[in-house]
């Protein structure tokens, strides 16, 4: 087993007043008010109770909805915030990409940041000289090598950072979303390089929201929710598991809404003209709005338009086509979407009501399905669809 | 290949030393950033290692050994007060730059794992640096002077071991504290000012009146300023009992100094 994990929990105390004692009169003297009570803190547990096992070669994909623990786990596996309780094993030195750049220092030169960075991710001198030339390399920032890295363009600072994250020989690494940095082609360049750590029989643990890159970098997978473990194994369903996790959200947020007070304007209704919609076709949803007495004047409403991994595909604002509403009444709208070829998948809408703030906000209240078939006069292999968040309507006309 | 096992951390605890050791380079590459980073876009660059000492030495010679008339057991005032501000510096020098070094990286502290100690730790670098370098402008000096302290000077690496370990420990407990506390950023600089006036380094012990010399005697920098004195000016040696209580106070500072550190540590990614 490369890692093994037995019972792992991690709390974090919060303070219950307002502000957090910083200063150590303050502290001295609550203590000299109240000598006897004891701190008035809660618990907040962000992960509880965790076991898993990780054989050598894998490459674990760890999943689940913002706050579910996923940063908690690699920050305990990687040392830098320690468990409450459990026990991890590691078989081997575990290196780290939280961050690219982190330890990068502005005023130092790139050569001089290749060696600190490189120290700090866990490398030895040597085989840092060993790799030094590779690392320049990979990051293509050689001519600016003895500049200081406050003069490189932002590209050039990630490229370099991550260059040396990259060339990092740990057995275990543990990546936090970062592949999402740099143009396209250095992104190709990083994927590859993940791929021949975890070839290598080396053990990569991958945090992300992007099912993409988990599907095409991962062989298993976690999906952590609450802060505990809900599922690991194969890749497929644990995503078709965290998938589901939106649509349970929908189901006790429709519960939820009955209970509201209506002193704000209030949906209480989405649902979409149909459950189905084709690629091409205009796709609509009728809301319904309640009516206030509380609120005077109009509103807008704004609705929102997610993909089933939480990417927003596009926004609409009742503003920009010129609508307002009034809140003294019911109103029934239909928002119809149109030109845009989603991918197929299902979507979920998120409405916000709002004036000068927000005033009522429901996030998946509906959801529907585009369906697989595509509009395309051919049929070719998924990966001519496989880039990008939406199908775009287009041709190539060939000149002669 | 090596195995690591992470468990929830204990109340008292020593640094893993063989950590410690795989991780020096980064002790190392923290000591050189800091050195490079303190004179790089610096017009006059390293020299104002030794313009500090010697514009400090100038003023003492003209406020105390001028207008004020303090001892000085006899050496030239100002090669007086310019050792003993090799000492205090090498003192507050440690004190004052480990003290921020953890809120000051606190980026890394709370994205990458490696033994923190080393943050604080590797402040000692420069300031040996700094250091020796005044040190040979100091025996320039000497020599100017004709001083010659004479086989005393042998002792000279060990004054120097003690005081680093007391400034260690005090820095090191300080960088752990103003993690939770940044009131340390205010409070210790002020103490470290006092300290220069309230410790013998612009004047000999016997220029202090009697009845307030247990003070003086309780004060460690105290013993270990009279010692670096004997040692590079030939003046009189401490007395044995400071020898002894110097090496007690200043590895009981680090010992101290590390347990604060360990104890603290735990939560620093989630305080910082």
């Amino acid at each position: 087993m490369a890692i093994r994990a037995v019972g792992l929990s991690k709390s974090y105390r919060i303070a219950h007043r307002a502000a957090p004692v910083t200063r150590v009169t303050e502290a001295v003297a609550q203590r000299l008010r109240h000598p006897f009570r004891r701190k008035d803190y809660e618990d907040f547990t962000a992960l509880s109770d965790v076991s898993f096992e990780i054989p050598w070669g894998e490459a674990v994909g760890i999943v689940g909805r913002n706050g579910a623990g996923k940063s908690t786990l690699l920050k305990l596996l990687t040392r830098i915030t320690a468990p409450t309780a459990g026990r991890i094993e590691l078989s081997g030195r575990m290196g780290s990409l939280l961050e690219v750049g982190t330890g990068f220092h502005p005023e130092l030169t790139g050569r001089e940041n290749i060696f600190l960075n490189g120290a700090l991710l866990g490398m030895r001198r040597n085989e840092i000289r060993r790799r030094f030339d590779e690392i320049v390399d990979f990051s293509g920032v050689e001519r600016f090598l003895d500049t200081p890295v406050k003069r490189y363009s932002s590209g050039m600072y990630v490229r370099l950072a991550f260059s040396v994250a990259a060339h990092l020989d740990t057995e275990l690494l543990a990546i936090d979303e970062v592949l999402a940095v740099g143009d396209a082609e250095f992104q190709r360049k990083s994927l590859a390089k993940m791929r021949d750590v975890a070839n290598d029989g080396r053990t990569v643990l991958y945090v992300s929201h992007q099912m993409q890159t988990v599907e095409s970098l991962c062989t298993s997978a976690i999906f952590l929710q609450h802060g505990t473990l809900q599922l690991q194994g194969g890749v497929a369903d644990v995503i078709e598991r965290y998938r589901g996790s939106f649509e349970e959200y929908a189901a006790r947020e429709t519960q939820a809404r009955k209970g509201l007070s209506d002193d704000v304007p209030r949906i209480l209704e989405v649902v979409p003209t149909s459950q189905t919609f084709s690629v091409d076709d205009d796709k609509s949803v009728d809301i319904r709005i309640g009516p206030t007495d509380d609120f005077i004047g109009t509103y807008f409403v704004s609705a929102h338009l997610t993909d089933a991994n939480g990417n927003v595909v596009g926004q609409c604002d009742s503003r920009l086509v010129g609508r307002y509403l009034d809140a003294d009444r019911e109103q029934r709208l239909r928002l119809s979407i149109r030109h845009l070829w989603m991918k197929p998948g299902r979507y979920s809408i998120d409405v916000f009501v709002c004036a000068s703030g927000i005033l009522d906000s429901w996030e998946g209240s509906a959801t529907f399905d585009i369906l697989p078939s595509l509009p395309y006069p051919e049929l070719t292999s998924p990966e001519a669809t496989g880039h990008g968040a939406v199908l775009l309507d287009f041709d190539y006309e060939v000149h002669a | 290949m090596s195995k690591v096992v992470i468990t929830p951390p204990g109340r008292l605890s020593l640094p893993h030393w063989q950590e410690l050791w795989g991780a020096r380079e980064v002790f190392l590459r923290f000591g050189q950033r800091d050195v490079l980073l303190r004179y790089r876009q610096t017009a006059v660059g390293v020299t104002w290692v030794i313009l500090q000492p010697l514009v400090a030495a100038g003023i003492f010679s003209i406020i105390f050994g001028r207008i004020a008339g303090l001892s000085t057991d006899g050496v030239p005032y100002f090669l007086f007060s310019y050792i003993s501000m090799l000492g205090w510096n090498l003192f507050s020098g440690v004190l004052n730059r480990a003290a921020p070094s953890l809120v000051a990286n606190q980026a890394l502290v709370s994205k990458v794992f490696f033994p923190r100690i080393l943050v604080p730790a590797s402040t000692i670098l420069s300031v040996i640096l700094d250091f020796v370098v005044a040190l040979v402008l100091g025996v320039v000096l000497l020599v100017a002077f004709r001083v010659n302290p004479g086989i005393a000077a042998l002792a000279l690496p060990f004054w120097v071991l003690c005081t680093l370990c007391l400034s260690l420990g005090l820095g090191l407990a300080a960088s752990a504290i103003m993690v939770r506390y940044r009131d340390v950023a205010y409070v210790l600089p002020w103490l470290v000012q006092i300290g220069l006036y309230a410790t013998p380094v612009a004047y000999s012990l016997e220029a202090v009146p009697e009845q307030y010399r247990i003070f003086f005697d309780l004060n460690p920098m105290s013993w270990l300023l009279t010692g670096i004195r004997w040692s590079l000016l030939g003046t009189a040696p401490p007395p044995v009992w400071q020898l002894a209580a110097a090496v007690i106070v200043s590895a009981g500072a680090l010992f101290a100094g590390l347990l604060v550190f360990q104890r603290f540590e735990r939560s620093f990614a989630d305080v910082i």
